[in-house]
């Protein structure tokens, strides 16, 4: 048996999986101020008798991390940053301590400037007068060579809770996104270990000691242990669980958009060929950019529970919701009120809704029935042109070589899956205005807890070479090896696929041979004067993301398992595009 | 967090899959340094820096500038047209407002491409300012506009194009044609007869330093501009002035760049030569965008930068003085020797041989043009190769008044097709380009 759980902005839900199918499912109201208490309330009903043992793994998708980055309840941190020439490195200052250092590595890893130990021990004994108990180190092109990064650990000693060193975040070239994530991975550091240590021990003392895996945002999953060495990957891993959940019903030849509608936002992705794209470089947090392996995902502040008002004369829906809808006793108008007012959803007091519509109706010199259409209608368009906008993104993202240019790929997703509390009303509005084929996600209501569930590891491994220099390096896997002039593009890549593979088994992957993408694997021959002196090779590996194999007989039973909710989907739709 | 006080459009297109040959130096490797440390930077990532993917320049927009001989597809590959695109993608966001500035970091170069095309002459086979400049005048109407190149070898291609358009100021800051390929851009280099003058080549000594540029663009350059009131001013960005560069004698830096481009506030900066490409090109370009962008660049430097080691001697310096003094006199008195040159003669020669070292062709040139009163003048270049191609290309320009025209397609009429290859016909009053087969 499998645990998913998947914490969002309104509610956390939770699946226990069989082999073939969902044994059980929960939802809780989420209490953003004590989440610990919502996750194990979530755990706790779904383990109730369950006998010790049978529960292989859980898979947890929080917004700890995330929150507590937005409400800015992280520890503080102290920087060290050692840029050399270039862009002032007081431009990415992350707070109070932050200290631009003597040290300066070029764009081939060759050191310029040594660093100053007296000048690292006297921020040393600074950060410890102030307490600061988490730093990050990072260089500029320590990814080229971590020399300084390492040195500078050193220095600091072992009187640290946690030094994040910015090489092994990443093989990525950024050095800002660099300073920022290895900030973030100081900062969540005590509260990611601090919860998940905590979640363990109340499943040990349960006598569940279930392996605890963590979805990361790009909607992969890795053990508590990797989780601990880099906690940034949780962040933003909402949105992520949902794509996972979606995954099972997506076109495996075509493209297509998934529009996950919550309460208060609606998250949208691209899968092609049931792949989710993943950011070029990573995801982006209350104003960090960092280079946290991510899913390309685009978020809008609207949802089912935001506030409708008029401004201006004009409908405006969102951002922010007020509670839930005057149907089920909340303070304001929603989506979902217009939804009962049309008589699409029943479960609740339409009359409360109606009576919300109203002052806009009159406001607006028309009936609430209309009122409420345009409300309805207003959402749709919101999220068919925020998902436009992604689409448009995504395709002027920039190429480097003559070849990519002009074969030029341009995604143009002919299919929509949803999900999320509205999806199938949803689903069967933007069919009728659309020419998208528009799909519900079985099981809509706790897909993405499936997802987080089902998901299957991920890695990425990027290694480079110069043969001039006579080096090859990993730097995420601190892996430094010397070279002789007859390494190439093959022996890198081979180097590179072998070091995935050991990467994949110590964050907990289930399979020992899983399926590698080579995502970059390049080799520019270096010639200096009129000789040729070296190959600088670049080489990039991946599992994407994807879901475990037991996926298939899970999703082919959530077709056939609940007559009802399939039943209401048919229907739904009935009036839909037809 | 960062943010420009320009908001300044980037196209980055190294071309990693193209080369002339592997080990040319317009080759795979050009850019590689360049962009790791432009990505290392993030450069990409500052608020009020965009960056856009090339457009492809279309065969259209190339006969808009060239006569390529036998046709453009014999001359040009696609990579060409993506770095002619990359130019005209900027263009075309800074006409459209949605850009102040912008810079098309591409490859290949294309300023030593001249008007006509029978191969590469100094690794370029299109002309890709010109191709963006002509361009942008015949979709937004675009009038004035001027080039200052400061690639270290003269834009003797650019300098080509424009010889007869008196709306296009073209200054070339250059290392002296005595010392360095192409061996053109002296100061006297002023233009055809019905543009004189806005053809001006500061021609530079060898070891010429920070100082020496800054003192040129401040002395000639800039006052030059202020008179001329330019719509658009391009800057020809190449950067082999550096002091480490392998092709050149010179020493500028990477601050120098940058304090250069900032006095400059061009307009479109477009990539052309440079060759350090692990010594200069990372630095200077990282230079470029920040100062284009208005951000701090202070910091920037080369890990050798040393000034004092590059600094230029007193010879250097008076030597530069006396240039600037020169083409100062000769902007002044340009007009007059326009009105001189007119006369009352009906038409201009001039023969000239070119050499293709690229490519390895010689081409013999015999141009005529309409000493006209109202207009650039109608042209036609008789054009023949070494290996025996001879081409007869006509140009009408952009405002040609009525004679002009009607002299134009009168010449390309009544040519004898028998003499020729092909005949060109490029119409610029009406965006046609004909071929006429021999």
């Amino acid at each position: 048996m499998i645990i998913g759980l998947d914490v969002g902005g309104t509610h956390t839900d939770v699946v226990l999986l069989g082999s073939d199918r969902i044994l059980r499912q929960a939802k809780v109201p989420t209490d953003q101020a004590n989440l610990f208490a919502c996750v194990w309330a979530g755990l706790d009903e779904v383990t109730a008798d369950i006998p010790p043992g049978s529960i292989r793994r859980a898979v947890l998708s929080t917004t700890l991390t995330t929150n507590a980055i937005a409400e800015g309840k992280t520890v503080e941190v102290g920087i060290i940053v050692s840029g050399g020439p270039g862009v002032d490195p007081e431009s990415f200052r992350t707070g109070r301590s932050y200290y631009c250092v003597a040290g300066s590595i070029d764009h081939r890893g060759r050191q310029v400037q040594s660093i100053n130990a007296r000048e690292i021990r006297r921020i040393a004994s600074r950060l410890s007068s102030e307490g600061i108990r988490h730093v990050g180190v990072v260089g500029k092109f320590s990814v080229r060579n971590p020399a300084h990064e390492l040195q500078i650990k050193d220095l600091l000693g072992g009187s640290f809770e946690k030094v994040v060193l910015g090489h092994q975040i990443s093989g990525n070239l950024n050095f800002p996104r660099r300073i920022a994530t290895a900030y973030l991975n100081a900062a969540v550091y005590p509260i990611h270990k601090r919860f998940f240590l905590a979640v363990r021990e109340s499943l040990n003392r349960k006598g569940l000691s279930i392996p605890i895996y963590i979805l990361k945002a790009d909607g992969g999953t890795m053990n508590l242990e990797s989780s601990l060495r880099s906690p940034g990957q949780t962040i933003l891993s909402g949105p992520a669980a949902s794509v996972m959940g979606s995954l099972p019903f997506a076109s495996e030849t075509e493209e297509t958009l998934v529009l996950d509608i919550g309460g208060t936002t609606t998250d949208m992705a691209v899968l092609v060929r049931g792949i989710p794209l993943l950011e070029p470089l990573g995801c982006e947090l209350g104003g960090y950019k960092t280079l946290i392996r991510s899913l390309n995902t685009q978020s809008i502040p609207m949802g089912g529970d935001s506030a409708v008002r008029i401004v201006e004369g004009d409908l405006k829906i969102g951002p922010g919701r007020e509670g839930p809808a005057m149907a089920y006793g909340g303070p304001a108008p929603t989506p979902t009120d217009a939804l009962f007012a049309l008589g699409k959803i029943t479960d609740g007091n339409a009359e409360a809704s109606r009576k919300g519509i109203e002052p806009l109706a009159e406001q607006l010199g028309t009936t609430i029935e209309e009122t409420a259409v345009r409300i309805f209608d207003r959402a749709c368009n919101e999220i068919l042109e925020a998902a436009a906008r992604m689409i448009q993104r995504i395709n002027s993202k920039p190429v480097y070589t003559v070849q990519q240019l002009l074969e030029g790929h341009q995604v143009k997703p002919k299919n929509v899956l949803v999900l999320g509390g509205p999806a199938p009303h949803f689903a069967s509005r933007l069919a009728a205005m659309t020419d998208f084929q528009v799909k519900v996600v079985p099981q809509w209501r706790v897909a993405n807890a499936i997802g987080a569930g089902l998901a299957r590891n991920t890695c990425e491994v990027a290694l480079f070479a110069d043969t001039e220099r006579g080096i090859a390096i990993a730097p995420e896997e601190e892996f430094y090896r010397s070279i002789q002039k007859d390494f190439d593009q093959y022996k890198a890549l081979d180097l590179a696929c072998e070091l995935l593979k050991k990467k994949c088994l110590r964050e907990g992957t289930e399979d020992a041979d899983p399926e590698i993408e080579v995502i970059e694997d390049v080799q520019f021959a270096m010639i200096r004067g009129f000789n040729s002196t070296g190959r600088n090779i670049r080489v990039k590996v991946q599992v994407k993301p994807g879901l475990i194999p037991e996926y298939r007989k899970i999703a082919a039973s959530l077709f056939e398992r609940d007559p009802s909710e399939s039943a209401a989907r048919d229907a739904d739709l009935g009036h839909g595009s037809r | 967090m960062l943010r420009t006080s320009t908001k300044t459009g980037l196209v980055f297109f190294p071309a990693f899959d193209w080369a002339i040959s592997p080990s040319h130096p317009e080759r795979e490797e050009r850019l590689l340094y360049t962009r790791d440390q432009v990505f290392e930077e993030g450069l990409l990532d500052i608020e009020g820096i965009v960056e856009y993917k090339p457009d492809l320049a279309t065969i259209a927009d190339v006969q808009r500038v060239h006569f390529s001989v036998p046709d453009e597809w014999s001359i040009l590959t696609k990579s060409h047209l993506i770095s002619a695109g990359g130019a005209k993608t900027i263009g075309i966001e800074v006409m459209e407002g949605r850009v102040e500035r912008g810079f098309a970091l591409v490859r290949p170069p294309g300023h030593h491409a001249m008007r006509v095309v029978h191969g590469a002459r100094g690794f370029c086979n299109i002309n890709i300012e010109a191709v963006m400049i002509e361009y942008l005048r015949e979709t937004y109407g675009v009038d004035r506009v001027a080039i200052v190149d400061t690639d270290c070898h003269h834009g003797d291609g650019t300098q080509d194009i424009y010889w007869h358009d008196p709306d296009t100021l073209f200054i070339s800051l250059h290392q002296d044609g005595r010392t360095l390929y192409p061996g053109s851009g002296f100061q006297y280099e002023l233009g055809g007869p019905t543009a004189l003058g806005t053809t001006i080549n500061i021609p530079l000594p060898p070891r010429t330093s920070e100082e020496g540029f800054l003192y040129a663009m401040k002395h000639a350059v800039l006052p030059l501009l202020q008179d001329f009131k330019p719509d658009l001013i391009i800057n020809s960005a190449g950067q082999d002035n550096h002091y480490t560069d392998p092709l050149t004698n010179m020493n500028f830096s990477a601050q120098g760049y940058a304090e250069l481009t900032k006095m400059l506030k061009p307009h479109i900066a477009v990539l052309e030569g440079g060759y350090s490409i692990e010594g200069a090109l990372p630095y200077v370009n990282v230079g470029i965008i920040m100062a284009l962008a208005g951000l701090d660049f202070s910091k920037v430097r080369e890990p050798d930068y040393d000034p004092d080691k590059i600094r230029q001697s007193a010879d250097v310096t008076r030597h530069i003085r006396r240039v600037a003094d020169e083409v100062l006199a000769y902007w002044e008195k340009a007009p007059k020797m326009r009105e001189e040159a007119l006369g009352d003669k009906q038409f201009a020669e001039r023969e000239r041989n070119i050499f293709y070292d690229t490519d390895g062709i010689y081409e013999f040139q015999y141009e005529t043009i309409r000493l006209c009163h109202d207009c650039a003048g109608v042209l036609a270049i008789d054009s023949e190769t070494d290996a025996g191609c001879r081409i007869h290309a006509i140009h009408i320009p952009r405002k040609a008044c009525k004679i002009c025209q009607e002299t134009g397609h009168d010449w390309f009429d009544s040519r004898d097709a028998r003499n020729y290859n092909y005949i060109f016909l490029q119409d610029r009053t009406h965006d046609r380009y004909l071929v006429r087969k021999g």
